[in-house]
């Protein structure tokens, strides 16, 4: 394989991009503002302090563009937490290895279970969710699982430990349509510091796993951010750039971002470099203007007074609903959770919200034979 | 008047049912536009769990579906979703899609002209999407394509006409109704498309993103009919000089 992001990413000074992200004028703003294909120094300077002035301009314009490309829809679903055993040691996480919680893995028929109560609540888009652990929640429990999900569902997505081009090869066959896999942060130190055992303390195989997936012809890719870890601009500027790189080499994947904000769990650590609603906005806008056919996701870890604010605005999926922990649907609903949930809508409700809000919630557009 | 597989349609306006806010916004629409043929996609049906709130108002409005393949990237898919179209919708009718580039949906000429083929073959009535290529065309015409549709713009970005010098090549050689699809952002785009002689044009986002979709649809209405009765009138040529109504050789006449 052809060097990945791992080797561009290596060329990068975190320090660097954190000064250009602070150095844009109000007229830089504004002429990046000003045009329709942006560049990395375009969304630079969107996010920059300057451009905060700018924030009602950029997010109507963040509108048009969403509703041209994506017209007034948003696609649903629900995530579906299989496992919560981990063997990586992070330290912001609930599910991390040394974290004394009540460990599951479900069976066959817990599976099965929660996913005819997903299809009760009309959910049609899952994404699968385990903690990382590859020992016993690897390729051989995907393969037993993967096939009895796919029955119930038009749409697999899939949140799991990174894997190699040959596992997603096969994935792609059992019937995933999507991969997430989140860099959490792009500051070394940082990412050092917070993931201290397993697998996920290489920064590198994390760093390169979207071009695994390029490779191996996955139709969706989904890269993310956990904002609070390290500087915002930065990682945002990080992940933009790993957003152009992905776009320009794999063509024929989707690109789907998440903007997930640190929350508190029962890890329980400070957040260092929290991100406001303010400029949760200035961001989720900002990626928008820098790509047009971008899907945002938006979970329910936000509350519903922001999610019906910034779902109109430029976010295409969100989740409604949401139990995050194994069973939570209906096997066993008292298991601890990943980490808790501010937006507590059942679907029914959520999508009786989006129409009054003017758009059309979606549960279904895609289909099983596509992209096998 | 638009001839398909012996069919014939008054309406020179078909339209694509997304991006609409609701399926009561989607029937409306469709109503003041005076369309007589949509296009949905397969994926988009929920046919498993009966569940879908557009196919039954589209089928009571008596409009003529034409189910289509968008999502397939390679024609091997588009093959699948069009015998689920024909199955599921009792139609042979396909607008065949086939876009490998998630980014600009635009279409993939080789996999379209070897998916053409083999639908022919199945028995299909094909409308490929393609890129304004006269050459491709003139290829999907001979596979056996009821009609071309190519592109005015890339799909969704309301450009108008950008390929216009490809398009009235493709126009002036074609056999088959061409129909263009994609990129029309306004009425007068639709009308443009029709004077210069495409038999039909295909509108879904300028319709569905307008803040006000069912007047915008009656603009589109009008612009087609508009256009539709100019070509058939005989549209006079340009010309760089001005030519007075009453020239003042007149009188030469009198002589």
């Amino acid at each position: 394989m052809m060097a990945g992001f791992f080797a561009l990413w290596q060329q990068q000074s975190w320090e660097h991009q954190l000064l250009q992200s602070r150095s844009y004028t109000l007229a830089q703003a504004r002429q990046a503002l000003g045009k329709t294909r942006l560049n990395l120094q375009d969304f630079q300077a969107l996010i920059s302090p300057a451009a905060e002035p700018l924030l009602p301009m950029l997010a109507a314009k963040a509108q048009q563009f969403t509703r041209q490309r994506f017209g007034r829809i948003q696609q649903l679903f629900a995530p579906l937490y299989l496992s919560n055993l981990c063997a990586n040691e992070c330290s912001y996480c609930g599910f991390s290895m040394s974290q004394k919680v009540k460990r599951r893995v479900l069976s066959a028929e817990e599976v099965e279970i929660e996913c005819l109560a997903l299809r009760k609540c009309g959910i049609d888009q899952v994404l699968i969710v385990t903690g990382e652990h590859e020992r016993k929640v690897g390729m051989p429990y995907f393969r037993q699982m993967l096939p009895l999900i796919r029955r119930h569902f038009s749409s697999l997505m899939l949140e799991v430990q990174p894997l190699s081009e040959a596992d997603y090869r096969e994935l792609r066959q059992l019937g995933v349509d999507a991969v997430m896999v989140y860099q959490e942060t792009y500051q070394q130190a940082a990412y050092q510091r917070y993931h201290l055992k397993g697998q996920k303390a290489d920064i590198g195989w994390r760093l390169d796993c979207p071009d695994r997936l390029g490779s191996a012809g996955v139709d969706k890719i989904g890269i993310g951010v956990l904002f609070g870890l390290a500087d915002w601009r930065t990682d945002a500027s990080f992940l933009a750039m790993h957003l152009l790189y992905l776009q320009q080499h794999y063509w024929q994947s989707r690109y789907s971002l998440s903007v997930p904000r640190i929350r508190p769990c029962s890890g329980g650590i400070e957040v260092p470099y929290p991100l406001s609603d303010k400029h949760l906005v200035q961001l989720i806008c900002a990626f928008r203007l820098l790509s047009p056919s971008l899907e945002i996701s938006l979970s329910t870890r936000e509350r519903p007074e922001l999610r019906d604010q910034l779902v109109p605005i430029a976010i295409t999926s969100s989740s409604a609903g949401s139990s995050t922990r194994p069973g939570g649907y209906a096997v066993d609903p008292e298991a601890l959770e990943q980490f808790s949930i501010d937006d507590s809508r059942s679907p029914a409700l959520y999508k009786q919200r989006l129409q009054q809000l003017g758009l059309a919630p979606v549960s279904k557009d895609w289909e099983p034979y596509l992209g096998r | 008047m638009l001839t398909l597989d012996g069919v014939q349609l008054n309406s020179a306006l078909l339209l694509g049912t997304g991006k609409f806010a609701s399926a009561r916004q989607l029937i409306a629409a469709v109503e003041a536009s005076g369309t007589e043929l949509v296009t949905l996609a397969m994926k988009r049906l929920d046919l498993q769990h009966q569940s879908d709130d557009i196919l039954a108002p589209l089928q009571q409005l008596g409009v003529r579906l034409l189910p289509n393949t968008s999502g397939a990237k390679t024609a091997s898919e588009a093959l699948f979703a069009a015998e689920l179209a024909r199955e599921a919708l009792g139609t042979n009718w396909l607008k065949l899609e086939i876009h490998p580039d998630p980014r600009y949906l635009l279409p993939d000429p080789i996999e379209t002209l070897q998916a053409a083929r083999e639908l022919v073959k199945r028995g299909f009535v094909v409308l490929p999407y393609c890129p304004a290529d006269p050459v491709l065309c003139k290829r999907l015409e001979e596979a056996g394509c009821a009609a071309v549709m190519p592109l005015g713009a890339p799909i969704g970005s309301n450009q108008g006409l950008q390929t216009l010098a490809m398009l009235e090549i493709i126009i002036e050689q074609a056999s088959v109704p061409v129909i263009i699809d994609a990129g029309l952002g306004a009425p007068s785009h639709a009308c443009q498309a029709l004077e210069l002689g495409a038999s039909a044009v295909l509108v879904n986002t300028a319709i569905a993103s307008a803040a006000d979709p069912v007047a915008m649809a009656t603009g589109f209405r009008l612009a087609c009919e508009a256009g539709v009765y100019a070509r058939h009138s005989g549209l006079a040529a340009a010309c760089t000089q001005a030519q007075a109504s009453s020239p003042l050789t007149r009188f030469l006449e009198t002589l």
